[in-house]
């Protein structure tokens, strides 16, 4: 391995490049990590710039792979991390949108009218972290039972659950 | 002595013999499993009904997938607290008598997965007659476990009614702790070599060798 990763890559992209200059409010912080491009959105554009990076020409991020939560700790602020992974099937690259949320207002807009895959992943993180998205059209626990306490995944569950399972 | 006697001469094409040994013996000579497969235990499961090791033998091959077809649930692999309520139900449905067979060390403790998860024990859900340790079990022990069920089977009585909620509280026997019969057969089927369980597969014998 003579390839070092850099962990402060600086050089920025022609996609961030680009997307700057159309749109410089949905950019509040552009970080570059091992080769990848994190772009952190304020929460109230996050359904605008998703669905304008999967028909923007030069993006064509048409594929969704993955959205997932991420707690910092209660300690932190914010708290709560919601990322948007996407990756374009034509043009072969990958980006990754990130919103940030406080404790206190774990709301989200919901991007499931973008994306149609959007839906359960979103639903897991709800159902994980308790982060709602807001105008998903239905948004139920799907992995944890429909009667559970709290949040699985949090950092403060405790990792036995509340209470030991008994039908007794 | 008595009556026996009197039939016996009179009748020579007669057999006399308890009621409930003639009903436990039908009932243990062909136990159809539910089939209840959760994780790689069960991969040992459909191991145990296949040609080298033939569950058949004993007459607990007919793995059915209604329980109300069933007479014992082979409970293997972990269970989550999400299909407790199913497996409960499916229990349930079974019809009566029915038993219980705990396999591996996550239906029987929740294994290592000691989480929020996992439900740490299926004892906390249904009763359970024989529990199998291992992670996984050979078939070899799954079809100990149905011998040892077979053995518990023929000491009950057609008088025991189970379908009662106070009769849920079975008495279980872990492997191990109890000889598989009382011995009595054994001995009369004695052998002048004493002859192992298992026969050792291609490579353990190559191993030892």
């Amino acid at each position: 391995m003579s390839e070092q990763l850099s962990t402060a890559d600086t050089t920025p992209s022609p996609l961030v490049t680009a997307l700057q200059r159309e749109h410089p409010e949905w950019l509040s912080e552009v970080i570059y990590a091992f080769g990848e491009t994190t772009i952190i959105v304020p929460r109230e554009h996050i359904v605008a710039a998703c669905s304008f990076l999967r028909t923007w020409p030069e993006g064509q991020f048409n594929f969704l792979a993955d959205i997932c939560g991420a707690d910092r700790g209660s300690e932190e602020e914010p708290r709560f991390e919601v990322n948007y992974h996407l990756f374009s099937t034509t043009k072969y690259h990958r980006l990754r949108l990130k919103v940030v949320l406080n404790e206190e207002d774990t709301h989200v807009p919901s991007v499931a009218g973008v994306w149609r895959t959007a839906n359960w992943h979103e639903r897991e993180t709800f159902d994980m972290f308790g982060v709602i998205f807001d105008g998903h059209p239905d948004l139920r626990r799907i992995l944890l039972p429909d009667d559970w306490q709290g949040h699985a995944l949090r950092k403060d569950f405790p990792l036995r659950g509340y209470e030991p399972y008994s039908l007794k | 002595m008595g009556l026996e006697n009197v039939i016996a001469e009179a009748l020579p094409e007669v057999l006399t013999t308890r009621l409930d040994s003639l009903i436990n013996w039908a009932r243990k000579s062909s136990l159809w499993p539910a089939t209840f497969g959760l994780a790689c235990c069960a991969i040992e499961m459909m191991n145990a009904t296949t040609s080298r090791n033939d569950l058949a033998r004993f007459g607990a091959e007919v793995f059915r997938a209604s329980p109300r077809q069933a007479d014992v649930m082979i409970v293997s692999g972990r269970v989550s607290r999400k299909m407790a309520p199913v497996l409960r139900r499916i229990y349930d449905q079974m019809p009566e008598p029915k038993w219980v067979i705990s396999m591996g060390a996550c239906a029987t403790s929740g294994g290592v997965f000691d989480n929020y998860a996992i439900v740490q024990g299926v004892d906390k859900i249904v009763p359970v007659d024989v529990y199998i340790p291992g992670c996984p079990p050979r078939p070899e022990m799954l079809i100990h476990a149905v011998m040892m069920l077979q053995d518990k089977v023929m000491k009950e009585s057609v008088r025991d009614r189970r379908d009662v909620p106070e009769e849920e509280a079975r008495q279980a026997v872990v492997p191990g702790t109890l000889p598989v019969t009382d011995g009595s057969t054994a001995r009369q089927n004695a052998l002048p070599e004493s002859r192992p369980y298992t026969i050792a597969s291609r490579h353990e014998r190559r191993r030892s060798s």
